[in-house]
């Protein structure tokens, strides 16, 4: 910080410094931002400001009108800033850090963030969908409760229900989620790393609470992921502040060059604490464990199934998706920015994690029978075939994680949107039984999953195998084979339970009292139109696409 | 005395906020186990921040009471509405889903 290099340039004593300086008469500096390349979480969190004074000043009718265009011109606006400063080389050759050493501007960032600003879009586009849910005092309502604070089955929500209301809040915290998500993998030091972790997660946390239908499941979701988030948020600060222990600054460069050694120490303090491996190898794994929480690696991936069902389909598609790029994108740069010096201590651990990981993932998916849990633990596998690329320590493995993270999250919005239209009396008929014959009684519908189910196998012509194939080459040519191994064991496996999905869609007779397919609005059709796109696209003709994640794979030191 | 000595005081409230978190039942206290390990990578913070003579620790410190405090708001009130849809804050309670 300012501060504290004007203190060690002045050579004024140590303890205190700002006083000292400032007691010297030497000016203190303001910051120098570099608001042109912070522009993109600017806008989204600008207008996540707005969409908080929209709830407070517009009359109950035109909110919801003006949240969906607000947010959405906001995040097409911060895509078009991201467009921009790849477009002048910010993602390549003229990556930089800004704002004071806070936030890297290069290419995995830049990259990661467009793919989040799109995912973004399509969230926005999902929670906007008001034509499946019956009408209530002639206003069309969405999958949202009518007012959260009420009591599920009391007074309260009878009335809220009855006069038509909705929640257009979830419009603002979305938008504050996408802010913090954006900040999440740019962040170049470990305060803004907590800070930014916390900004996307507590917006989630009360999104989750917020269903229509099945509030009780709903609210039960959110206290699970607040309290395991919470925990294991705590556990990244430790682990953040040992860190600083260590290594006399939070920035991830001046953390790095102390886990080297390049620098000759002079402070006393600084080589007492710096010999110490212990500070390192604990404040390390504490804040790794913190970010495998996020991305839902087993040993620490207990709330996924039940977040992932409980919440409202909507929530779950976009926090599927965006949590695990944001995630991902934060755990490559924190081990491969901060942490290369420690790969051969972190390395075997991340093996052990991804085999358990996509092991665990696969099998007990095998043995679910709600559709939201299925998805729920296939998350759980694939964030394991994720790890092998970030295993791989090169500058492919960094590519491939990036392109991987780019198509999976567009197959997860568009097959969490298709169950959103599949619904009885009680609402979305999640049990798989109900989806037996489905191909028989809507086979659009049905082809549309069996697309997405096809990508999440891998199989090839879909994003799925992309993305794969990029992973365990990156893997394997980073000397982990065996992991590969166990990856392509894994997707076997996988591809098991998503073929029987299929199978029961299409070759199994239609139940008498079965679920009947809500014709969507433009919003979700478009969705899963988005969904469908991309997935073909990526697996037919994914070359540019690799390219261009291929130029994104550097992190600027 | 020597800032040492708070890093391991620090490690001992960690370990216990860590402790209660996972055998006690009731949410809110749950919750405030959570809180005292926060804190106690505050004092951690502090503590090193002396060592280390900078103030990258101290502001560290006021930007997580900052979160700490927005955390409340939003833990707060989850909790309490699970509260008043069930009659009771605890998380052995809470077990609608299961495998």
């Amino acid at each position: 910080m300012t501060v504290t290099n004007v203190a060690s340039a002045g050579g004024v004593p140590d303890v205190g410094g700002l006083w000292t300086v400032l007691a010297a008469g030497d000016k203190l500096q303001a910051p120098s931002i570099e608001y042109g390349k912070l522009s993109p979480t600017l806008i989204v969190l600008g207008v996540a400001a707005l969409g908080v004074l929209i709830e407070a000043f517009a009359p109950r009718k035109s909110r919801y009108g003006a949240q969906l265009s607000v947010s959405l011109l906001g995040l097409a606006a911060a895509f078009a800033a991201v467009i921009g400063l790849a477009a002048s080389g910010a993602g390549t050759t003229r990556a930089q850090i800004a704002g004071m050493g806070a936030l890297a501007v290069d290419g995995p960032a830049l990259f990661l963030q467009g793919t989040l600003l799109l995912v973004g879009i399509v969230g926005v586009v999902t929670f906007a969908e008001r034509r499946l849910e019956p009408s209530a005092a002639g206003s069309r309502v969405d999958a949202f409760a009518a007012q959260p604070a009420s009591v599920p089955g009391g007074e309260g929500e009878r009335q809220a229900v009855k006069a038509g209301w909705t929640t257009t809040e979830v419009f603002p915290l979305l938008m504050f989620a996408i802010g913090g998500m954006l900040l999440f993998p740019a962040a170049n030091d470990l305060l803004l790393l907590f800070v930014a972790l916390e900004v996307f997660s507590l917006p989630l946390y009360l999104l989750c609470a917020l269903a229509r239908r099945r509030r009780l499941l709903s609210q039960e979701a959110a206290v699970k992921y607040f309290l395991l988030g919470a925990f294991s948020s705590a556990f990244l600060l430790f682990g953040t502040a040992l860190l600083y222990g260590y290594a006399g600054t939070v920035g991830y460069s001046g953390i790095a060059r102390v886990v080297s050694g390049s620098d000759a120490v002079s402070d006393p303090v600084l080589a007492q604490t710096a010999g110490n491996d212990a500070l390192l190898l604990i404040g390390g794994a504490l804040v790794v464990m913190g970010l495998l929480f996020k991305v839902g690696a087993v040993p620490f991936h207990m709330w996924t199934p039940d977040v992932y069902q409980g919440a409202p389909t909507p929530v779950t598609g976009f926090m599927a998706a965006a949590t695990k790029v944001a995630a991902f994108g934060a755990l490559l740069r924190l081990l491969y920015v901060v942490l290369p010096g420690l790969s051969w201590d972190w390395r075997p651990v991340m093996w052990g994690v991804a085999i358990l990981t996509m092991l665990a993932g696969a099998v007990v998916a095998i043995t679910q029978t709600d559709v939201k849990r299925l998805l729920a633990y296939s998350s759980i596998a694939h964030a394991g075939f994720l790890l092998a690329g970030v295993i791989a320590t090169s500058k492919s493995g960094v590519s491939s994680v990036l392109f991987y993270l780019a198509a999976y999250s567009f197959v997860t919005l568009g097959a969490f949107a298709v169950v959103t239209l599949v619904r009885d009396a009680g609402g979305e008929a999640t049990h798989l039984s109900k989806w037996a014959g489905l191909g028989r009684r809507s086979p659009l519908l049905a082809a549309v999953f069996a697309i997405f189910l096809l990508a999440f196998a891998g199989i090839p012509l879909t994003s799925g195998f992309a993305g794969k194939f990029a992973v365990f080459k990156a893997a394997a040519e980073g000397g982990a084979g065996a992991l590969v191994v166990v990856g392509v064991i894994a997707s076997a496996i996988a591809a098991f339970f998503y073929l029987r999905v299929i199978v029961l869609m299409f070759f199994s007779e239609p139940q008498a009292d079965g679920p009947s397919v809500a014709v969507p609005s433009v919003m979700t059709t478009s969705a899963i139109a988005v969904g469908v796109v991309v997935t073909v696209v990526l697996g037919v003709a994914p070359q540019y696409f690799l390219d261009l994640a291929g130029h994104a794979g550097v992190f600027v030191r | 005395m020597s800032p040492v000595n708070y890093v391991y005081l620090a490690a001992l409230l960690f370990t216990i906020g860590a402790t209660g978190v996972l055998i006690r039942r009731n949410a809110i206290v749950v919750f405030m186990c959570i809180e005292l390990m926060l804190n106690a990578a505050n004092l951690t913070l502090v503590a090193f921040s002396r060592m280390h003579g900078n103030l990258d620790g101290q502001i560290m410190a006021f930007f997580v009471m900052v979160v700490a405090a927005a955390e409340v708001v939003v833990g707060l009130a989850i909790i309490v509405m699970l509260y008043r849809s069930r009659h009771s804050a605890s998380v052995d309670d809470a077990s609608l889903m299961k495998l």
